[in-house]
């Protein structure tokens, strides 16, 4: 009998307040010690167990009581090595004897605040419930009343534009002698690009791991130079390899300029050698993930090459503030930086900012809308990823995406400025693998492309991260998979060849899905954004804010 | 699929031959609708050319609406046509169906072309706004030159209701359309051939992308881009931005509604044009299996196709008069004392014109520019 002191437990969390259990099969484990040593947690340990076992050896019952000590997997109740259902442990497990359990009654938030510190994790909004996104259908199929186009055997144009779009009455043309347009001398014409509607969204170096981000950035480039998909993928803050920068493949990346500025000392020097432009430079102002908040990435992962890339010791933590700080307010920085990073490149380049998710987006697309060097407004809705934030902020900051670019597209629409100023929406495409529908969904609302993050972690690198807060690790440096960490150990654990292979099918795949959704729509000839009337949705409040059909 | 019916000729015709041409391509009209748009015109109106012309048909009270609202705009009655209606079973006749040639109102009439043709646009729309709610007054077109004639029913069946076989109507140009109602609610208001400034076209198929083709039109600012019963009225109204507003040489309608691809851009002379046209416009892009064929004021009659050329279309006929119809056995009836070996069968890159008083046809190769 325990003495009655040791029932004290000064509030100790039980197994079942953590949000997963592990669940151990002795009859199945060899204790090889495999799952002990991948627990990027240390979750779960080694223990010794005291068993009382009743044994009979002779012919006829004879119960003996035996107590023996047996060597088992123990999981630990220390709230900062909780299991984070990563399930690292079952995959090297030989003998399928252990499995982490989701917990739907945990109380982790009661307790992971130990020191008075937040919790804190990567990942993304930790609600499993449908999105908004999933639950818009494509009902307006033209096979009804016309021949549907066929997706395997017409052609399609699955592109969209980047940059500021003049509209006709200001572009510079006039009527040639010989009754052709002919474009008149002078006038400054915004650069466009012709890209994938579906980007890879902005992921630094340093929060991946260089074999992820290098896996990531050949996958992009095999789209382009092989397959001829003009996926483009944007850095993140903190630059981009010098080699990159230098190579004919930066056209196909966006560096991001955020308020840490990391990256651009090297990308400025090189800016005399480059031999290509870059496909265009986002300003980061935001992220829907964490709105408000900076972004820090810990001194533990500044190892050389993120600290020769961003210019800076290694071993420091770099934190990029909340705001720029050398403005005073979003519509001069967004007016200063638009106009300096154009001035960088000559004009050459598009510039766009992003922002995340808000009720006061249209403020700042209407400041964009009269700026005619703006080239786009990027969003990142509530569901977007992140490497670090706090879990306040990922779960209860910011604003769905759906309704915010619905918003933002009919504002342009009433401005008839829909096609001078792309959108491109973020946060939570995909989030439940239903990339193409996502993207497509978004499109007829009126995004011109749309980001991904997150996604393509889970596709290419098979992060193991969920919205039922699985893993969620990104922030540790203990990436189990080895795409957000920069320990050796574990970022080997990923090959890059293999990542740059599972990109190229993603997109691959995607594509023809936009295919498969428009054909029956009877739309081939120019991405169908704005086509609100391709979109029905079961849910009466739904289909009002969003201005689209009902239907049931 | 509906069928399109248009004959332009060097001398008047009457408008049973378009009919009797839609008679013959039968299987693809229903009876849910017929509509004309006659350009050029003869017999009564030979030597009113300067003279707006209203077309519509009202109740007896729109009637009254109408006289009263013109009156108090000033618009005075130069000739006024209304057909000799014979009862035909199943198809309603309304009080009245006129075509009026106006007066300018006196402070217009030393005004020029275009301030003249915005009263006119405001005037129809004004009197279609009026009339739209209780049905009793429904006006199609106010132009010189140009009278439209729509009602529901079969278009053979119409033209004896409207008395066209002993009408004195004529006219150079005649554009007429039998509908397959397959999408919407009948309605007069959806019946091709559209019209707006002395722009007109007729589509059979259908507007995929009718919702941001519309979103952009709606928000250039023009009043007249409005309506969109039918979301082919799209086409006429995307033809009058091109080459009324932006002013645009014809040809730029088929770069603009079926741009090119990027990769055949370079091939044309005017590829750097292209290119930036292709980006600006790119809402006006048409995706549906479409044909467009129509007028513009100075009497081009012109036949297009979407990009994948899913629609037939057949422009045949000599020098002094062509059709342009959607079936062969339409232009065997409307024209069929012709080089049948000269027939031309528009192929996806092509846009047919047919020149003012049908002089000569002419295939322009958007590839090739």
């Amino acid at each position: 009998m325990e003495s009655a002191s040791r029932l004290d437990q000064n509030g100790e969390p039980t197994l079942q307040d953590f949000p997963y259990i592990i669940e151990w099969r002795e009859d199945r484990c060899t204790r090889c010690g495999r799952c002990t040593a991948v627990c990027p947690q240390q979750a779960i340990e080694p223990a010794v167990f005291a068993q009382r076992i009743v044994l009979s050896e002779s012919s006829t019952p004879v119960p003996t009581t035996v107590r023996r000590v047996m060597h088992g997997i123990r999981q630990v109740r220390d709230v900062e090595r909780y299991c984070t259902g990563c399930g690292m442990c079952s995959l090297v497990c030989p003998n399928m004897a252990i499995a982490p359990h989701y917990n739907p009654r945990n109380k982790f938030l009661f307790y992971k605040n130990s020191g008075g510190s937040p919790y804190k994790r990567g990942g993304r909004r930790n609600d499993p419930s449908p999105s908004t996104l999933d639950r818009l259908k494509f009902t307006r199929i033209s096979m009804l009343t016309d021949p549907a186009l066929d997706a395997g055997r017409h052609e399609f144009y699955i592109r969209t534009l980047l940059g500021r779009i003049l509209p006709p009455d200001r572009l510079p043309l006039k009527v040639g002698d010989d009754n052709r347009l002919v474009v008149g001398d002078g006038a400054f014409i915004p650069p466009v690009r012709e890209i994938f509607p579906i980007r890879i969204g902005s992921m630094s170096i340093g929060a991946l791991s260089p074999t992820m981000w290098e896996g990531l950035a050949m996958g992009v480039t095999y789209l382009n130079e092989v397959e001829g998909i003009p996926v483009v993928m944007c850095s993140g803050e903190g630059g981009l390899p010098p080699r990159l920068l230098r190579s004919r493949f930066i056209k196909y990346f966006i560096p991001q300029i955020a308020s840490g500025y990391f990256g651009w000392d090297e990308i400025i020097h090189t800016l005399p050698d480059m031999v290509e432009d870059p496909c265009a430079i986002e300003i980061k102002y935001g992220q829907g993930a964490k709105p408000g908040d900076g972004g820090l990435l810990m001194a533990y992962k500044v190892l050389k090459l993120i600290a020769e890339i961003r210019g800076v010791p290694m071993y420091v933590d770099l934190a990029s503030p909340p705001t720029h700080q050398t403005k005073y307010s979003i519509e001069e920085a967004v007016a200063k930086m638009i106009q300096s990073m154009s001035m960088a490149w000559g004009f050459r380049v598009p510039v766009y900012p992003k922002i995340s998710g808000t009720k006061t987006a249209r403020a700042v697309l209407n400041n964009l809308a009269r700026n005619p060097y703006a080239s786009a407004l990027c969003i990142d809705g509530e569901d977007g990823g992140t490497g670090a934030a706090y879990n306040v902020s990922m779960d209860k900051m910011g604003h769905p995406i759906a309704s915010n670019i619905r918003d933002c597209y009919l504002d342009l629409v009433r401005q008839g400025k829909q096609n001078e100023l792309p959108l491109i929406a973020a946060g939570g495409i995909g989030k439940t693998g239903n990339l193409a529908a996502n993207a497509a969904a978004l499109i007829m609302l009126g995004a011109s492309a749309v980001d991904i993050g997150r996604y393509i972690l889970q596709a290419a690198g098979g992060c193991l991260g969920d919205e039922y807060n699985r893993c969620n690790l990104c922030n540790t440096g203990k990436c189990p998979r080895g795409i957000t960490t920069q320990n050796p150990r574990l970022y080997r654990r990923l090959d890059p060849d293999k990542v740059a292979e599972r990109v190229v099918e993603v997109f691959k795949s995607a594509e023809i899905e936009l295919k498969k959704i428009f054909a029956p729509m009877g739309r081939s000839t120019q991405l169908p954004i704005g086509m609100s009337d391709g979109l029905s949705v079961s849910d009466r409040a739904i289909a009002d804010r969003l201005q689209i059909d009902y239907a049931c | 699929m509906c069928r399109l019916s248009a004959i332009t000729s060097s001398s008047y015709f009457s408008p049973m031959e378009n009919i009797l041409a839609l008679e013959t391509m039968k299987e693809g009209h229903d009876g849910s609708g017929m509509g004309m748009v006659l350009k050029d015109l003869g017999g009564p109106f030979k030597d009113l050319k300067d003279y707006p012309i209203l077309s519509g048909s009202c109740t007896d009270r729109g009637l009254d609406m109408l006289d009263d609202y013109m009156q108090a705009a000033d618009f005075q009655v130069k000739y006024s046509w209304e057909p000799k209606i014979r009862p035909i079973p199943g198809i309603e006749p309304r009080d009245h169906y006129f075509a009026r040639a106006y007066q300018y109102p006196e402070a217009y009439q030393e005004r020029d072309q275009a301030e003249k043709e915005d009263l006119l646009l405001e005037t129809r729309l004004k009197l279609r706004s009026m009339g739209e709610r209780d049905q009793s007054l429904f006006v199609f077109s106010f132009y010189p030159d140009c009278l439209t004639l729509k009602e529901v029913g079969d278009p053979l069946q119409l033209a004896d209701f409207f008395g066209l076989d002993n009408s004195c109507l004529e006219a150079r140009i005649i554009l007429a359309q039998g509908r397959q109602n397959t999408n919407y609610a009948i309605c007069l208001y959806a019946c091709h051939p559209f019209f707006i400034q002395g722009y007109s076209t007729m589509t059979n198929g259908e507007n995929t992308a009718f919702v941001p083709i519309r979103e952009y039109l709606t928000s250039r600012g023009l009043p007249g881009y409005t309506g969109y019963n039918s979301d082919s009225e799209a086409f006429t109204h995307i033809l009058h931005f091109i080459h009324r507003q932006l002013r645009y040489p014809l040809v730029y309608y088929k770069d603009v509604i079926t741009p090119l691809k990027d990769e055949e851009i370079p091939g044309r002379k005017d590829a750097e044009a292209l290119g930036l046209l292709k980006k600006s416009l790119r809402p006006l892009c048409i995706d549906g299996p479409n044909v467009v064929v129509g007028f513009v004021p100075d009497g081009t009659v012109f036949m297009v196709h979407d990009s994948k050329k899913l629609r037939p279309g057949i422009v045949g006929g000599s020098e002094g008069k062509y059709a342009l119809m959607s079936e062969m056995c339409g232009l065997d009836r409307a024209i069929p004392q012709r080089d049948r070996s000269a027939d031309i069968f528009p192929m996806r890159y092509d846009m047919v014109m047919v020149t003012p008083n049908a002089q000569e046809v002419r295939v322009w190769n958007q590839l090739h520019g």
